[in-house]
């Protein structure tokens, strides 16, 4: 546990009484510590590209006074510096008249251990593993022409001090495992991409040359790629494999769910609460509490115990994700899903790990009932427009299918939906349900948080495909 | 208050001596500080207040051929020292790159230039508060606006680049954004879009007023949209799209991308890869430019290049290490591209407009479907019908595609290039991309 006060002029007790005194006509906020290491671990073009290790440490002062946030931050934990920080949070909350809500929920469950994944394995082990990445690709397939392989580690420790003194902790160990490998056969040049990763050490990711896998993966993407064909472009069936793939619902309704966009009532889901906005037998869950998973998280940003929060059961609009300030505002509790990309930034509502349950079909039957369309089964990220709600993703392995049967891998393309009716639009759920392999970042308002994401099988009735060939 | 050239000089000084005496026998660092205040309004009310400051040091140490790196935000001297420890225990196991050195001596840059990029002008929160007052009452002035979100920010930082070969320079750099996003609701869509401006100097920002009246135009026009069929139509890209293409191509002549082997315009040098009337000009001592710098990320001094000349490419865009790779200098691109631009093109907006009976013009694209190993490029898309010049109605949901060897080929340039943005380009037409809708 870091001490944040140990080698610093401000005592834990002086930090108590400026936050207490800042925050005392304040509605809300605290004081907000941060300290994380990070490695990086580079191997590029044959080489040992790049070995960096970073240190940051800093705060972010926090006051909230009904709509209005004033927050301040700074990498210098002393006196002075929050200080400084209280007087600019004073000054913009001058009128501010109410009453701090010390009411937040206490639980004893923990979703990983206490680890700080970089120190579990030396540089030269970790240096060892990539070089041994890079000569098994390269012998294994003549066509790889490059191949990008490193390990990121990070421990966070966080410690968050609200008004009275309550005090609320957590470290948070994160790891991933990437390798990219580009193929070159007959002047044609396609790559595969494939990592895993968690909140574990590296070691339970990588125990049995599980890096294998991962190399096998992202090779096989990278050749299947190869033998593509322009895409098709216009509407027409499409087939989503299970696990990653979800990234649709995170784009499609995940984002539209957030709770600072339905308070704006800027989000295209912000009047339908309560009502059918998926079909029937579509359940949509966030849970932050599977253990050991990229997006987990013991208790959020502001200290709230994360939870299993069901936005759309079967098809029924239920929840959003809510954080403390858009929770109160809109007279209900936070869900746990109050997160910042570091001190430097405010809390938001964001998303944990976004899950499609179960259905009863097959992927088999999905396929079968397709005369013509797609099926898509790994993807490289998304975005949305959350006013319009229209959201794109973009696929890195996709086949044609025609007359129920899967044909010719088809090249990367753009797929564009509307995200308040495409759960309409799901004709199948499949029973294959699949987390994705732990790798996903998500991009908010300039901050990016580890996030996870889940499905089975679905089939779309229809969605726009935008290849080239008419 | 930033900090000033002496106190970064001191902490670059003494992590360089440090490291020398730890047995680096190279090293580079960047010290850096920015201070940030930003003041958002919602709805022509205050919404969030934000200060930051930063202060942080990026190390890299060499051994021979071996190099590691550091960086951090805790510059408590007990923290350096254990870190720059760190550092070289890490450099001296990591396996040596033939590549790794600092940038040549004779290539650093000798001077600072001044290109006017710090405007010393504080604007209080009250002054921000004054702005954001009237560009909401502008921007809220129709009824069909239903939510308005602007922010203003005021940026200003300092760094000092220094190596063991005795380069140490560095300069102060302001910035002043405001913009302004607006939300605009009709029984049938409802609909977002924003106007934005960001300058060097306080006095060279958009009218408060102008900003929230663009702000809500763009928006209310783009209301009731539909949805059109698939087919191969001319696009125009808006001025704010088409620096977009133009980014793609300098990610595709980064050295590392050509080094590397996966950039589709790998071994293109002196072919003609544009049309012939395209130039394109990475000038990098623009005075009060958004992406000037007097050297590069290494201190390497940036000259003008014409990265392309009358459609054929001219030069990729090199640091030290990609340069040693590929047996030539470093052209002080080390970050990328500095002011880069297209050069205008010899037909009047108006004109380009006009130049086909129908045609898309895009105003917004989502997705990141750059794929510059193969040059495919497939993204989500926002714009208007236009024919015979005039703006008919506009779409959405719709993806544009192609790849960029032949999009290049094809560009057809306006003449009306501003300098808004780090990247510019004049409003932009590319003929045989496909359309996807319904």
């Amino acid at each position: 546990m870091s001490n944040f006060f140990e080698k610093s002029d401000l005592s834990r007790n002086d930090a108590e009484s400026i936050i207490s005194d800042t925050l005392k006509k304040c509605d809300d906020g605290e004081l907000y510590l941060e300290n994380s290491k990070s490695e990086s671990i580079l191997l590029d073009d044959n080489k040992i590209k790049n070995s960096s290790y970073s240190s940051d440490l800093g705060f972010g002062f926090r006051a909230v006074s009904d709509e209005i946030v004033a927050y301040s931050h700074s990498n210098e934990i002393s006196k002075n510096s929050l200080n400084q920080s209280s007087e600019n949070l004073k000054s913009t909350l001058k009128s501010a008249k109410g009453i701090y809500n010390h009411e937040i929920p206490k639980s004893n469950k923990r979703y990983y251990e206490n680890i700080n994944p970089i120190e579990q394995k030396t540089l030269n082990e970790k240096i060892k593993i990539l070089n041994k990445v890079n000569s098994y690709l390269r012998t294994k397939d003549s066509n790889v022409k490059q191949v990008t392989a490193n390990f990121l580690g990070e421990q966070k420790s966080i410690e968050i001090i609200r008004s009275g003194g309550e005090t609320l902790t957590d470290i948070r160990p994160l790891v991933r495992f990437n390798v990219t490998v580009m193929l070159e056969k007959n002047g044609r040049k396609e790559t595969g991409v494939y990592g895993i990763g968690g909140r574990e050490s590296y070691d339970s990711y990588l125990r049995q040359d599980n890096w294998k896998n991962v190399c096998d993966e992202a090779l096989r993407i990278a050749s299947v790629n190869l033998e593509s064909k322009p895409a098709p472009a216009g509407e027409m069936k499409v087939v989503l494999g299970p696990g990653w793939p979800a990234i649709l619902i995170h784009e499609a309704v995940g984002h539209g769910l957030e709770g600072d966009f339905n308070r704006k009532k800027t989000s295209a889901f912000h009047n339908l609460m309560g009502q059918k906005v998926a079909s029937e037998g579509v359940t949509i869950i966030d849970d932050g509490t599977i253990d050991n998973r990229r997006g987990s998280l013991t208790i959020d940003d502001e200290g709230t115990p994360t939870e299993k929060t069901v936005l759309i059961e079967n098809g029924i609009l239920k929840n959003f994700m809510q954080d403390r300030l858009n929770a109160r505002l809109m007279k209900t509790r936070s869900t746990g899903s109050g997160r910042r990309e570091n001190y430097r930034h405010i809390v938001l509502p964001r998303m944990r790990n976004t899950m499609m349950l179960n259905g009863n079909n097959t992927q088999e039957e999905m396929i079968k009932s397709v005369e013509k369309g797609i099926f898509a089964v790994s993807f490289g990220g998304g975005q949305v427009d959350i006013t319009s709600g229209k959201f794109v993703f973009n696929c890195t392995e996709a086949y044609e299918i025609i007359n129920g049967k899967i044909g010719s891998p088809i090249k990367g393309a753009t797929l564009i939906g509307d995200g308040p009716s495409i759960l309409k639009e799901v004709s199948m759920v499949g029973n294959d349900m699949m987390l994705d392999p732990g790798i996903g970042t998500c991009g908010k308002a300039g901050q990016g948080v580890p996030v996870g994401v889940a499905q089975p099988s679905i089939l779309i009735n229809k969605m726009t495909v935008g290849g080239t060939k008419l | 208050m930033i900090k000033d050239k002496e106190y970064l000089s001191k902490k670059a000084s003494y992590c360089l001596d440090l490291a020398k005496k730890l047995g680096a026998t190279d090293s580079s660092i960047v010290v850096g500080n920015s201070i940030s205040e930003t003041v958002n309004f919602r709805n022509q009310k205050l919404d969030e207040s934000n200060r930051s400051d930063n202060l942080a040091i990026n190390l890299t140490t060499y051994i021979g051929k071996k190099k590691s790196s550091i960086s951090s935000s805790n510059l408590l001297k007990e923290n350096l020292d254990t870190l720059i420890e760190k550092c070289i225990e890490t450099t001296k196991n990591t396996p040596e790159d033939e590549f790794n050195s600092l940038p040549d001596k004779n290539l650093l840059a000798k001077e600072v230039k001044d290109l006017d990029l710090y405007d010393d002008n504080h604007v209080k929160n009250e002054n921000k508060i004054e702005y954001l007052t009237r560009l909401e009452a502008s921007a809220s002035n129709e009824k069909k606006i239903v939510n308005t979100e602007s922010s203003f920010t005021q940026d200003k930082s300092n760094f000092i680049l220094a190596n063991s070969d005795g380069f140490s320079k560095g300069y102060k750099s302001s910035s002043f954004t405001a913009s302004c996003v607006t939300v605009a609701k009709d029984d049938k869509s409802m609909e977002r879009d924003y106007e934005y401006t960001s300058k060097c100097h306080l006095k060279d920002i958009k009218d408060a007023e102008e900003l929230g009246k663009l702000a809500t135009e763009h928006t209310i026009r783009k209301l009731s949209p539909k949805k059109i069929g698939s087919e191969k139509i001319s696009l125009i890209f808006d001025k704010r799209i088409a620096k977009g293409i133009l980014s793609a191509f300098a990610g595709a002549i980064s050295s590392s991308a050509i080094s590397r082997g996966t950039s589709f315009l790998k071994d293109k040098i002196n072919q003609k890869i544009f049309s012939d009337e395209i130039n394109i000009f990475d000038k990098p001592d623009i005075l009060k430019g958004l992406g000037s710098r007097s050297f590069d990320s290494e201190g390497v001094k940036t000259n003008t290049l014409k990265l392309v000349e009358q459609g054929v490419l001219k030069h990729y865009l090199i640091d030290t290490y990609n340069g040693k790779k590929l047996n030539q200098k470093s052209n002080g691109r080390c970050g990328g591209a500095s002011n880069l631009y297209f050069d205008n093109g010899n037909i009047s907006y108006k004109d380009l407009l006009n130049f086909r009976p129908k045609c898309l013009y895009i105003t917004e694209t989502i997705g990141h479907g750059s794929n510059i190993v193969t040059g495919d490029y497939s993204v989500g898309a926002t714009g208007f019908l236009v024919e015979n010049g005039d703006f008919k109605y506009p779409i959405n949901e719709i993806t544009i595609a192609g790849n960029f060897k032949d999009m290049f080929q094809n560009i057809i340039l306006a003449d009306d290039l501003e300098f808004k943005y780090a990247t510019n380009s004049p409003t932009m037409m590319i003929e045989g991309m496909v359309v996807a809708g319904k």
